[in-house]
């Protein structure tokens, strides 16, 4: 059968969405790199690159709208509109997050590290993992691969009580570090949210293949 | 759910070919069942089974059960001819007789028997209110229903129907000809009338299901592929038969 018209504004929305988390993703590990390496310059070019991932909010948001007024989708076509406006919607949050951990970096600018960088860089590249299988099993329509990144999360979740943990310690023991130490406590909780943002994908894309809802574990009151 | 309808193992065949098969199914009591399905699919030949308008047709032949409020409709005592005054049918072209707005609508409780001039303006002014065309004709009984326009002419045949108080609507694709507009309107008054009445709509256009009817049946080739509430069936169907025909995909 031939592709409908409307198939490929459907493949087109995808892409765009794709795109869109390639962006994010760039900035979130930018923005990890000017906290490790306290580049004030690298977290101000932060700001540029979300403002385009704002554009590009916008505009999936009006396409996918669109695609909803003109073509009524019904079925699998709905759900997978409803759910590329929610990813769509989870991917611009994701930039925000990458924004608030650029201004940390750039507090962090110039400053001494309280303690050598381990924990946020293993967290970052976590969440980023998750995001990316998170994008990659919606973009396969891959529901297996999308409950293995929601069983990830607690792991980001575990990194980020270790580093409540340990900078406490060290804030407790040299008062002139809390400064420092609350801005890389913010760093993990914006990374640690970006993990949650990354799931919120893969029960979004476990919504559009199966209609199930797992979210707020949902499906375990059924 | 009350069921208004208990369908079993119903199979309908015309000259030994089978159009409808194995199909069970409950419609329930004051409630509006969409019928959806691609041509050939046996949903027009299932609602003329409710009320046996398919005997019409020579060569065919049921087998099941067709019970409406419990009784087997297909026992020969059943007097069809009484079955269908109680289970009404719009079809989808509009076909008014050639007659006043408001004959058309008396037609047949006058063929019954009812001469009460009183009775007779009465059920006109009922019937054509809860088609919602009494605003638009009310000053213009004695027009032909023929000067109406196409979406009137629909409301004016439910009017009909209406005025022969069954307790079951059947509608053939009541909206195939007409506007978005003169669509509302039959719908707006389908569920108005679902309180008092039983439903069935063979619809072409699965939106128009999806919009009004609480339960939504998807025949294919024959066959029930899937039933459920509405809101389930458009937006997470079980069968993946049911998914590519209301996405479009199917065929």
């Amino acid at each position: 059968m031939d592709q409908r018209h409307f198939d490929l504004q459907l493949s087109h929305l995808k892409e765009r969405l794709l795109l869109m988390a390639a962006r994010a993703e760039a900035l979130i590990n930018t923005a990890i790199e000017a906290v490790r390496t306290k580049d004030a310059a690298m977290a101000e070019h932060i700001f540029a690159l979300d403002r385009e991932i704002d554009r590009m909010e916008i505009d999936i948001e009006n396409e996918a709208i669109a695609l909803m007024a003109l073509h009524q989708p019904m079925g699998g076509d709905l759900r997978f509109l409803v759910g590329a406006i929610k990813i769509n919607n989870d991917l611009e949050r994701i930039g925000d997050h990458g924004v608030n951990i650029a201004q940390s970096a750039l507090k962090l600018a110039g400053e001494p590290d309280i303690t050598p960088l381990v924990d946020i860089p293993q967290m970052s590249e976590l969440a980023l993992a998750m995001l990316r299988d998170s994008l990659e099993s919606f973009i396969a329509g891959d529901y297996e691969k999308a409950r293995e990144v929601c069983r990830r999360d607690d792991q980001v979740d575990s990194l980020k009580r270790h580093v409540l943990v340990k900078l406490s310690m060290i804030m407790g023991e040299k008062p002139e570090t809390i400064g420092r130490g609350i801005e890389l406590i913010l760093v993990s909780r914006n990374l640690e949210r970006i993990a949650d943002l990354a799931t919120n994908i893969s029960e979004e894309t476990i919504y559009i293949v199966q209609a199930k809802v797992i979210k707020h574990r949902f499906e375990d009151s059924q | 759910m009350t069921a208004k309808f208990d369908i079993r193992d119903l199979s309908v065949s015309f000259h030994g070919k089978p159009v409808i098969r194995h199909i069970s199914l409950q419609v329930a009591a004051n409630g509006i069942l969409g019928i959806i399905g691609p041509a050939s699919s046996g949903k027009t030949t299932f609602l003329r089974v409710l009320n046996r308008m398919n005997e019409l047709e020579q060569g065919s032949s049921v087998t099941g059960q067709v019970l409406m409020d419990g009784n087997d409709i297909y026992r020969s005592e059943v007097d069809a001819v009484a079955l269908r005054k109680s289970v009404g049918m719009v079809f989808a072209l509009p076909v008014p007789l050639p007659m006043s707005i408001h004959d058309n609508v008396v037609y047949g409780p006058t063929l019954a028997g009812i001469s009460d001039r009183g009775r007779l303006t009465e059920l006109t002014e009922k019937s054509l209110k809860a088609a919602f065309l009494w605003e638009e004709v009310k000053d213009r009984l004695n027009t032909s229903g023929l000067r109406l326009s196409g979406g009137q002419q629909q409301r004016l045949c439910l009017a009909r129907v209406l005025a022969m108080e069954p307790g079951v609507i059947l509608l053939d694709e009541p909206c195939s000809g007409l506007d978005p507009i003169s669509t509302a309107k039959i719908e707006d008054a389908l569920t108005e009338l679902k309180r008092q009445y039983t439903i069935v709509l063979v619809t072409n256009n699965t939106k128009q299901a999806a919009r009004i009817s609480d339960e939504t049946a998807f025949f294919l080739m024959g066959e029930l592929i899937e039933m459920g509430p509405t809101n389930q069936m458009f937006t997470a169907p079980r069968q993946k038969r049911t998914n590519d025909y209301i996405t479009g995909r199917f065929g």
